[in-house]
């Protein structure tokens, strides 16, 4: 069957410690994939792209065009990739207009796997205080592992909880196996299947 | 195809030179806005209904029923009256009124258009704000096509042998259409009792409108009112014309960057690009309104231009009445160019009544 993970990235420079561990999940989740059978296509969104039009979208209450194709993305994607910079012990501004935009039953029993960058290891916990809240919020599927890389983690990286490298892939093989188990996710749309007026007459 | 203005009466500074009009001159500019509308030959007046600053129309009926005694032909609509934390037995009673003395010019559009607070104002709930627009409207409409009713609902005291007075003029319910920017169920509603559905157009951008004008024309032919194409549909814009267009966006800019609607978000060329917002030359506003036909999916029965509000100065909005009069005589004449036999006019107090004599002859027979 053919699946798409999507990965979005809310790393602000260039390059972008954010992005390269991106790369490195949706790489790890693409590997774990194929070889539960699938067909795999990656859809990387930068947010960094997207700032103007988040703000935008925010302040005029409709997205644009773009905006609109980034989150049909999501919403037709077997499974979501979310990785964020910490700023300030929370995932950054740019991260959070994003998901403040996004329809709330858009990620609606989505697998999502969770990540951050951050200045010091002393800020991991940054994923399990704010980005599993919230994806919790929004009915989210979020694997157990969850990966955070500090500085580090780009050297050695041997830290109390093993390699960044085998967090990765402990994570993209749980995030694969939710996608495995899953259909092919159905975009409901409300203009096609509209409620009968009768229903809601009902009260229902 | 009628045309006319519309509005939601806010005060607003002028952000040009800084002044701050009264709330009393808004409300009597907005009187001369009617009058000079009905002068240049436009067909409709429409004005909303607020109950928060920095809105004036708190009291729709009251300053209609004073341009129906200062005019003689323009037809008196709101935009919106507000189903959800209004009475239905008050709008009943206080638009039968109105139909009265406008002799017949008057219709509605109901419209959600309250924000969080104004809805405990009035002892309702933000989250029952469809609900209560779909239980309020049903009993609306049996209070003003039934001498005695019992009803019995969730949101408002029952009603024992209740008539609604006055009756409405001739017999005949003033015509309802229902606005909404965003919600498919207001479209739903409008196509079950074959009311007309008008979208402002403004807020949202064109696929969007198709969408919503889209549902809503299927959804009329499921019902059985007549084919998709001749469904009653409404449709806004927002004006601001110069002869020449260079001048328009020039002279707009301040008022748009500054609005509490439109500031600050996307830029004045992108939301023209992406909404009905017109700003330029009378001949291009003409060549954008005559687009509208693709949002509307076909001809549609209503255009509603807004002139007033965002700080725009009481003389530029009678320039851009005054404007709009003559643009809209270019437009009815394009408008009219294969216009399909079969697709209506909007109704009007005289159709309504011609259609229900129609009826009752035929069930005489």
């Amino acid at each position: 069957m053919k699946r798409t993970i999507a990965v979005v990235s809310a790393g602000l420079r260039q390059p972008s410690s954010t992005r390269m561990l991106a790369d490195r999940l949706a790489d790890a989740a693409r590997r774990e994939l194929k070889q539960l059978g699938a067909e795999v296509d990656v859809e990387l969104i930068e947010l960094r792209d997207h700032g103007h039009d988040l703000v935008n979208n925010l302040f005029a209450g409709y997205p644009s065009a773009e905006l609109r194709r980034v989150h049909e993305i999501v919403a037709r994607a077997d499974a979501l990739i979310a990785v964020t910079p910490t700023f300030n012990a929370s995932y950054n501004g740019l991260f959070k207009m994003f998901v403040d935009v996004l329809d709330d039953t858009i990620l609606m029993d989505k697998p999502v796997l969770i990540a951050a960058t951050g200045g010091t290891g002393r800020h991991s916990l940054v994923l399990e205080h704010a980005l599993r809240p919230l994806f919790s919020y929004l009915h989210a599927v979020v694997v157990p592992t969850a990966v955070f890389a500090a500085p580090e983690d780009w050297g050695a990286g041997d830290t109390a909880q093993g390699s960044l490298v085998h967090r990765i892939d402990r994570a993209a093989g749980e995030l694969a196996r939710e996608v495995d188990r899953r259909d092919k996710p159905v975009h409901g749309d409300p203009f096609d299947d509209p409620t009968p007026f009768e229903h809601m007459l009902a009260g229902e | 195809m009628q045309f006319g203005i519309f509005g939601v009466g806010d005060v607003a500074r002028d952000p040009v030179t800084g002044r701050m009009p009264s709330e009393h001159e808004r409300i009597k500019a907005v009187v001369e806005y009617a009058k000079l509308a009905e002068e240049v030959g436009l067909d409709v007046f429409a004005i909303g209904e607020h109950h928060n600053p920095p809105f004036f129309p708190s009291s729709p009926t009251t300053l209609l029923g004073y341009v129906a005694a200062r005019t003689e032909k323009i037809v008196l609509s709101t935009s919106t009256t507000l189903i959800t934390t209004n009475d239905p037995v008050k709008i009943a009673e206080g638009y039968a009124m109105l139909q009265h003395l406008a002799d017949g010019r008057v219709d509605l559009m109901m419209g959600r258009g309250n924000t969080g607070p104004v809805y405990p104002w009035f002892g309702q709930d933000i989250r029952n704000g469809i609900p209560l627009a779909v239980e309020n409207y049903a009993l609306l409409r049996r209070l003003w096509r039934e001498e005695v009713v019992d009803w019995q609902g969730k949101f408002r005291t029952p009603l024992q042998s209740f008539t609604s007075t006055p009756r409405p003029l001739d017999g005949v319910p003033p015509f309802v259409w229902h606005g909404s920017i965003r919600s498919p169920e207001i479209a739903e509603q409008a196509a079950y009792y074959g009311d007309g559905f008008l979208h402002n157009n403004l807020l949202w951008p064109k696929e969007h409108v198709q969408r919503m004008v889209g549902l809503y024309r299927r959804r009329f032919e499921h019902y059985g009112h007549g084919s998709a194409d001749q469904a009653i549909v409404g449709l806004g814009a927002q004006v601001f014309m110069r002869k020449n267009s260079q001048d328009a966006v020039r002279e707009f800019h301040p008022y748009f960057d500054n609005s509490a609607a439109y500031g600050h978000g996307p830029s004045l060329e992108e939301t023209m690009k992406q909404t009905a917002l017109l700003v330029g030359s009378p001949q291009e506003v003409i060549d954008r309104t005559l687009t509208f036909r693709e949002y509307a999916g076909g001809d549609y029965q209503r255009q509603l231009f807004n002139v007033d509000g965002i700080g725009v100065p009481r003389k530029t909005v009678l320039q851009q009445i005054e404007m709009l009069g003559e643009v809209v005589q270019v437009l009815r004449k394009e408008f009219a160019v294969g216009r399909p036999a079969h697709v209506p006019d909007a109704p009007t107090h005289e159709s309504l009544k011609a259609a229900a004599r129609a009826a009752a002859t035929e069930e005489d027979r």
